[in-house]
C-alpha cells in the first residue's frame, strides 16, 4: 500500500471512529427520550411524577380485563412480572389486544395511582407460527418466549 | 491472483460482464419472487396471533433487510473509492442509491400498513422506525449531494464521505429493538438459536429475501453499465461497442 | 365463501395486505423500467456523440490534408 493510500485509509477510519463515538455519546445522553415507554417497575420506583404524560408498556395480566356492556370503558392491569399497574381506557383497542399480550399505553397517572390511558397500542412478538402449532406448543407448555425489552428487564415469558 | 482482482477495476471488462449476467439474474429473480409469493400468499398458513395480516412480512422484511444491505454496499464501495480512488467503486455506490432508497421507502410504507391493524397506529417515533426514516434521508442526502455539486469529482468525494459516515446508522437500526424499549418487535430470522418462525412461513420469506437481493443485483448491474457509459463516453472502446454502433445507425 | 374470495378477503385484512403488495410491485417495477429506459437513453446519447466525433475527426483530417 502506498503511503498516500495508507494515509487515506487512516483518515476514513478516524472519520468512522469519530462519528461512531459522537453517535454513542448522543444516544447515551438521550436514552431516556429514545426509550418509548416506562415499565410498571419504573412507576413503582417513583421515576415518573403524577400528572406527566408518558407511555407505559407491559403485559396485560390474565383475567384482569373488565369491560362494561354499555360503553367502551375498559380496565385492566399491566405487569412487567415485577410490579403491576392498573390501567383505565375509553376507546378503540387494536385487534391484537388481549390478556397476556404486550401493550403500550399513552396517558398519565391519577391520584390513586391508576394509569388513565388515551391511547392503547398492541405490541406483538417475533414469533410466527400456524394456529395448530401454537395450540400444540401451548399444550406442551413450550410456547417460545420473546426477547422484547420492557424497560426494567427483558421478559422471557414461560 | 492480483491480476484477477485487477480485472474488476477494468471498465470494459465489468461493462461486458454486467451485460452478460443481467438477463440471467433478471429471469432468476422473477422465478424466485413468483415462487416466493405463491408460497407466501397462498400456501403458507395464517399466523396464530396476527391471522392473514402477517403476510405483509413477505415484502416488509425483505425490503427492510435490503435497505440496510444496500447501504452497507454503498458505504463499503464509497470507502474503497475514497482510499484507492477506484472509479468503479464510485459507480457501484451511485448505482445503489436509488434502489436502496426504494427499499427503505417500501419498508416504511409496508410497515405502516402492517402497524395500523396490528399495533393500532400507522406511525410511532420509536427507535426502530425513527432510525429507518433517518436511513431514507441518508439515501436522499447522498443523491441530492451528487446532484448539487457541479464538479463530478468533488460530488463523488463529498457523497462518498456522507455514505461512509452514515453507516453508523446501520447498527443503530439493527440493535434499536434491543437497546431501547420500542413498539417494534425484536428480530425474527436473524435471531440466534431457536428459529422463531415456523418453517412453512420461513421458506417463502427466505425466498422473497433472495428474490429482493437478485432484484438489487439486476438493478445495480444495469445502473453500473449506465455509469460506466457516462464516464467513459469519450473512449474508443465505448465507441466501438456493437450496441453503440447499432444504436447510432438506426438514428438519423 | 369460495377459496378465491377468501384469498382476496385476507381474513379481513385485505385493505392492508393488498396495498402493501401493490405498492411493492409498483416501486420495484418502476426501478426496473426507469433503469432500462435510462440505459437506452445513455446508449443513444453516447452513440450520437461517438458519431459526431467520428465525423468531425474525418473532416478535420480532410482539412489538414487541404492545408498541407
Amino acid at each position: 500500500m502506498t503511503p498516500k493510500r495508507k494515509q487515506r485509509l487512516i483518515l476514513v477510519c478516524l472519520m468512522l471512529v469519530g462519528v461512531g463515538l459522537a453517535a454513542t455519546i448522543g444516544l447515551k445522553a438521550f436514552k431516556e427520550n429514545i426509550t418509548l415507554f416506562r415499565s410498571p417497575s419504573d412507576i413503582q420506583a417513583g421515576l415518573v411524577s403524577e400528572g406527566t404524560r408518558f407511555r407505559i408498556g407491559g403485559m396485560v395480566v390474565d383475567e384482569s380485563v373488565q369491560r362494561r356492556s354499555d360503553n367502551l370503558d375498559i380496565k385492566f392491569e399491566l405487569t412487567d412480572h415485577a410490579h403491576t399497574v392498573a390501567v383505565s381506557f375509553n376507546g378503540i383497542l387494536p385487534d391484537l389486544f388481549r390478556e397476556g399480550q404486550g401493550i403500550v399505553a399513552l396517558g398519565q397517572l391519577d391520584a390513586d395511582g391508576v394509569f388513565v390511558a388515551s391511547e392503547v397500542l398492541a405490541k406483538h412478538d417475533e414469533n410466527y407460527m400456524p394456529p395448530e402449532v401454537a395450540e400444540a406448543l401451548e399444550k406442551a407448555g413450550k410456547m417460545p418466549g420473546t426477547s422484547a425489552n420492557y424497560g426494567a428487564k427483558t421478559l422471557v415469558q414461560p | 491472483m492480483f491480476k484477477w482482482i485487477h480485472r474488476f477495476g477494468s471498465a470494459p471488462f465489468v461493462y461486458r460482464l454486467a451485460g452478460l449476467l443481467g438477463p440471467w439474474v433478471g429471469w432468476l429473480c422473477l422465478i424466485v419472487m413468483l415462487v416466493g409469493l405463491y408460497l407466501g400468499l397462498i400456501v403458507a398458513p395464517a399466523d396464530y396471533e396476527q391471522g392473514e395480516s402477517y403476510r405483509i412480512i413477505y415484502v416488509h422484511v425483505p425490503a427492510a433487510i435490503l435497505s440496510m444491505f444496500v447501504y452497507v454496499v454503498m458505504a463499503v464501495s464509497s470507502a474503497v473509492f475514497l482510499i484507492w480512488r477506484m472509479k468503479l467503486a464510485d459507480v457501484v455506490a451511485q448505482a445503489s442509491a436509488p434502489i436502496g432508497a426504494s427499499f427503505t421507502f417500501l419498508a416504511l410504507v409496508t410497515g405502516s400498513l402492517w402497524g395500523k391493524p396490528m399495533w393500532g397506529t400507522w406511525w410511532i417515533w420509536d427507535g426502530r422506525l425513527t432510525s429507518e426514516l433517518l436511513l431514507l434521508f441518508l439515501y436522499f442526502g447522498y443523491m441530492a449531494l451528487r446532484a448539487a455539486i457541479e464538479h463530478p469529482q468533488s460530488a463523488a468525494r463529498a457523497a462518498a464521505v456522507l455514505a461512509v459516515v452514515g453507516v453508523v446508522n446501520i447498527p443503530i437500526i439493527h440493535y434499536s429493538v434491543e437497546w431501547w424499549s420500542t413498539l417494534h418487535q425484536p428480530a425474527t430470522i436473524t435471531k440466534i438459536g431457536k428459529p422463531s418462525i415456523h418453517p412453512s412461513m420461513a421458506v417463502p420469506l427466505l425466498l422473497m429475501i433472495f428474490g429482493f437481493q437478485l432484484l438489487y443485483l439486476y438493478i445495480v448491474l444495469l445502473r453500473t453499465r449506465i455509469g460506466i457509459l457516462q464516464r467513459e463516453a469519450r473512449t474508443s472502446w465505448v465507441a466501438n461497442l456493437p450496441e453503440i454502433e447499432s444504436s447510432g445507425a438506426n438514428r438519423v | 365463501m369460495s377459496d378465491v374470495a377468501a384469498f382476496f378477503h385476507m381474513g379481513g385484512y385485505a385493505a392492508y395486505v393488498w396495498p402493501s403488495m401493490l405498492i411493492s410491485l409498483v416501486v420495484l417495477l418502476a426501478n426496473v423500467f426507469i433503469s432500462r429506459a435510462q440505459y437506452k437513453r445513455v446508449l443513444r446519447q453516447t452513440a450520437q456523440r461517438a458519431r459526431a466525433k467520428a465525423e468531425s475527426s474525418t473532416t478535420g483530417a480532410k482539412n489538414q490534408n487541404v492545408k498541407s
